[in-house]
């Protein structure tokens, strides 16, 4: 049986309540209607009282989880869509992501992001955000790129201590299947090496991890090279001893992303390998994100906004030639 | 009421000695309303969200007086350990949350701990409160937060000092309803008016507010007008506020009320008003004494880590 990106986020919620009474889940049109992408379908009638819809009030939505989680639940919050986390986004930033520092007492909360492009979605319904979260103290943010990941990292980030922004990239949700879940035991904060290779590093995370190895394979049967990817899973924080390793091992960088390309995730890599692991680096790294716009509606515009097998191609050959 | 108002005019001298380092900011003026709400409050059971004009509330509520001189002070003992100060403090496993500087945003999270007791099934009979101020009501995080607690059906009581100004900003720049109330009404919560500066009318109203919402009448809120009797802060001499509203009707010390009221409805005499005075003067010499010997955090043993989780060890 195939299980598809969202089924597993819908599966680990079901696992959740099942299993830990302190789990509710909170959002908008998620009890009965099952939730925009239907990641939480059924899940109301076969937890009654526990799939609970909220207002279109996403600071309230935060604040509310971070009250509940002081008093020792296990609150997951839906967002409908990434980009209008931007609402809670004080909640998030200075009431979760203080409140341990603060006062000693820990706010478990897991905002769930369905995050990033799809065609179509346009300007607000398309946004990456885990940069902006990531910037901010006291927040964990991850970013599962496979079936299994997004299945056994959302069962993780609800058992984390901390605020976890977990975003689950929209274009995933049903293109992206499996024969089931199945896991390599990785923590979060851990990276992966999904593809290994000998002559550049991709390091990139969430639905890029795809566009990666596409173009990957495409340069190994073009002209032989051959390029490791890593996915890295966690965002914030950053798994650096995975990234140099692989740097180690290849002596060029390419750090890949599908968010906005000022600062971000990818500014942050490859700062870090510079300052790090500069003497592991046989060529300048590299940064590849989407342009500088809003992400436009027109699917052919959507698809010339951000990275495309083609495009990282380009950009890696030009690494590979230095 | 009377320990408030003495704590707070040592802070501010201390603040004006040079001893507090960042801000001192006083409730003075708004104590009865603060501590109507606080009195009515059970530490143990209840929730408490003061902000930053509730010296008086948290003291009815239970805070211990340490935890204030501390806090201001800045020893490491103090619940924040030199993390955050002043009126930024709390006991939020013991239901009194630690504030941020982020105006209506304890609406929501109060409201999400009322939801995790009804969840739990501990909700009965307990009643979470926050404070906020005229200036406060006009963000979207106070509206977001009593929607969602009305829609939620919380008991939830918010005691909204109408002391009109928002640090320098008159109500007719804040807000063009007549009357905060109409907010109240706006959001199907049940509002109720007082005169801030009429203690025994704090009380009365306050009381029977936690009471409506104890009883499962829904969110509450209660408008009182008054006026802030200090600046924003101890660095804020407040020349905005014109004379004759100083002069007005709310203009009047709610303490000097407080204490005639007490004397003409025979709740004490002078002399047991004095003997509390005297015990206060005490307490609070004896609070400060303690916070300023006490050592602040050292740098070098921080734990400079803003997370509770190691999580390369999360595995499921």
């Amino acid at each position: 049986m195939s299980m598809t990106y969202v089924d597993a986020i819908r599966e680990a919620q079901d696992h959740l309540l099942r299993d830990d009474p302190r789990v509710f889940l909170y959002g908008q049109d998620i009890s009965h209607f099952g939730g925009a992408f239907k990641a939480t379908k059924g899940l109301s009638e076969a937890y009654p009282g526990r799939v609970l819809d909220s207002p279109i009030s996403e600071d309230a939505m935060i604040g509310m989880a971070v009250g509940a989680a002081i008093e020792g639940m296990r609150p997951i919050v839906e967002m409908q869509f990434a980009d209008f986390s931007s609402v809670g986004f004080n909640q998030i930033v200075n009431q979760a992501g203080t409140h341990f520092y603060r006062t000693g007492v820990p706010v478990p909360i897991t905002v769930r992001l369905p995050s990033g492009g799809t065609p179509g979605s346009g300007p607000f319904h398309s946004q990456s955000m885990e940069a902006i979260y990531s910037h901010y103290p006291g927040v964990v943010v991850v970013t599962p790129a496979t079936v299994s990941d997004a299945y056994h990292m959302l069962i993780q980030s609800v058992s984390v201590d901390d605020p976890v922004i977990y975003c689950e990239h929209k274009f995933l949700y049903r293109w992206l299947k499996s024969p089931g879940i199945n896991g390599d035991g990785l923590p979060l904060g851990a990276a992966r090496i999904t593809r290994p290779g000998k002559h550049a590093t991709i390091v990139t995370y969430s639905a890029m991890v795809h566009e990666a190895v596409r173009a990957a394979d495409r340069l190994q049967q073009e002209s032989g090279w051959e390029i490791e990817v890593v996915d890295l899973r966690t965002v914030k924080p950053l798994d650096m001893d995975t990234v140099l390793a692989s740097v180690a091992r290849t002596g060029r960088l390419l750090a890949l992303g599908e968010a906005f390309p000022w600062g971000g995730v990818t500014a942050e890599v490859v700062s870090r390998v510079s300052d790090e692991g500069f003497h592991l680096l046989d060529a300048p790294p590299k940064r590849f994100n989407s342009r500088d716009t809003p992400v436009p509606y027109h699917p052919d515009l959507w698809a010339a906004h951000r990275p495309t097998p083609e495009t990282i191609c380009l950009a890696m050959k030009e690494l590979l030639s230095y | 009421m009377l320990e408030a108002r003495h704590l707070e005019a040592k802070l501010a001298s201390l603040y004006k000695a040079g001893k507090i380092v960042g801000g001192v900011y006083l409730g003075k003026g708004q104590e009865a309303l603060s501590a109507s709400l606080g009195a009515c409050l059970e530490w143990g059971r209840d929730i408490f969200a003061p902000l930053i004009r509730d010296q008086g509330g948290r003291t009815a509520f239970g805070e211990p007086i340490l935890d204030c001189t501390r806090t201001y002070l800045g020893s490491a003992a103090g619940p924040m350990r030199g993390r955050d100060g002043n009126i930024h403090r709390g006991r939020p496993t013991e239901g009194l949350l630690a504030m941020i500087s982020h105006l209506g945003t304890s609406v929501s999270v109060v409201s999400g701990m009322l939801l995790a007791r009804r969840l739990q099934g501990t909700l009965d009979g307990v009643v979470g409160a926050t404070s906020i101020g005229d200036g406060g009501t006009s963000t979207g995080s106070f509206h977001e937060g009593l929607n969602a607690a009305a829609v939620e059906r919380l008991p939830l009581v918010v005691a909204v000092a109408n002391n009109q100004f928002a640090y320098s900003t008159p109500t007719d720049r804040q807000f063009a309803c007549a009357d905060l109330l109409d907010r109240a009404a706006g959001y199907g919560v049940e509002g109720r008016e007082v005169d801030g500066t009429d203690f025994l009318e704090c009380v009365r109203t306050m009381a029977g507010a936690v009471q409506r919402a104890r009883q499962g009448g829904g969110p509450q809120m209660v408008v009182a007008r008054l006026l802030r009797l200090s600046g924003h802060g101890e660095h804020d001499d407040a020349s905005y506020v014109p004379e004759d509203v100083r002069a007005g009707r709310f203009g009047r010390d709610c303490m000097e009320v407080a204490h005639q009221q007490m004397i003409e409805s025979g709740y004490a005499d002078e002399a047991e008003i004095a003997g509390w005075r005297s015990e206060i003067v005490d307490r609070v010499q004896e609070a400060l004494a303690t916070a300023t010997r006490e050592h602040g955090p050292n740098p070098w043993d921080e734990r400079w880590e803003a997370r509770a989780t190691n999580l390369l060890t999360v595995v499921d």
